[in-house]
């Protein structure tokens, strides 16, 4: 049976919708999914390095973001010196002054969601901040806390 | 040619001759290499490359590692793209607006690395502390914090 072509626009329609307002859905879901490979590779490299590896933990996570470590950059004694004590909020880079992205995935859902980008960061980061480069456990720790913020 | 054409030639010839001139004390060509934008402009702004000269922008990608104390590595085919970028829109390569003058001050054998450090650039600063001091500030590389449009390689007295 031929189909009208009004239910066939009207069908076309209704689908062009769907998919606006699937898109940033799954947008979203494909983040969340680039996150997660990164979060279990992260994983994988824990128990690699610690058999007794029981998971990542926000908490933990938490306890990095606002510890004031020792052995960093003077100007950077914890992650919090440019990224603030809110991590939803825009931080600012304390050495040049430039404006820092929330590093919160609920309002940048982008973050840690590129492999290289976030090995890069971590590796500078944790440099001037901890004074020493970050395990694994304390990668995963970090990104799950943001991942709920 | 009719006499409107004839002045409307002048008028433009005018124009293009007064547009760069009028700008070049504030106006310096603006990075359009988008790797170089983004890698340079993750942790402070993509400085235009015409205040440095070439053998300066070497010596900056050579020293990665210790980027006035941080460690800027990234990938080394990154590096290759940005270095080219960066020496081949050097300021003594293009000698255009500010470039050129802030490569007067720069010696034959002189391999600066701070900008900030041109005469060029303290005669154009020369402030009290309080401003340097202002919360926004932080360092005299941030040139957007006085210079909204610095991005873009307007330079604007603010």
């Amino acid at each position: 049976m031929p189909v009208p072509s009004a239910r066939l626009s009207t069908l076309s329609l209704a689908a062009g919708l769907g998919l606006a307002i699937l898109a940033p859905i799954s947008a979203h879901a494909d983040a969340a999914a680039e996150r997660r490979a990164i979060l279990d590779a992260l994983a994988e490299e824990a128990r690699a390095a610690d058999p007794a590896f029981s998971g990542f933990s926000a908490a933990a996570g938490e306890t990095l973001f606002r510890t004031a470590w020792a052995g960093g950059d003077e100007r950077t004694p914890s992650c919090t010196a440019c990224h603030t004590e809110d991590p939803t909020a825009m931080g600012r880079n304390a050495k040049t002054g430039r404006p820092i992205e929330p590093v919160a995935v609920s309002v940048n859902p982008d973050r840690f969601t590129d492999p290289d980008e976030v090995a890069k960061q971590f590796r500078r980061d944790c440099k001037a901040v901890l004074g020493r480069a970050c395990t694994a456990q304390e990668k995963g720790d970090y990104i799950t806390f943001m991942a709920e913020q | 040619m009719t006499r409107h054409a004839v002045s409307l030639a002048l008028a433009l010839s005018a124009l293009v001759t007064a547009g760069p001139a009028l700008a070049d004390d504030d106006w310096i060509p603006p990075v359009t290499d988008a790797l170089t934008m983004a890698e340079c402009g993750d942790c402070h702004m993509a400085f235009q490359p015409g205040f440095l000269p070439a053998r300066s922008w070497e010596a900056m990608m050579d020293g990665l590692a210790d980027h006035f104390g941080d460690d800027a590595t990234i990938a080394a085919d990154k590096a290759d793209h940005i270095r080219a970028y960066l020496t081949a829109n050097a300021g003594d390569r293009i000698r255009a607006g500010m470039a050129r003058e802030y490569m007067r001050w720069v010696r034959a054998d002189g391999v600066p690395l701070r900008i900030t450090e041109n005469p060029a650039f303290l005669d154009e600063h020369d402030f009290r502390p309080s401003v340097w001091e202002r919360p926004e500030v932080v360092t005299k590389s941030n040139c957007p914090a006085c210079h909204t449009a610095a991005e873009r390689g307007y330079y604007e007295d603010d």
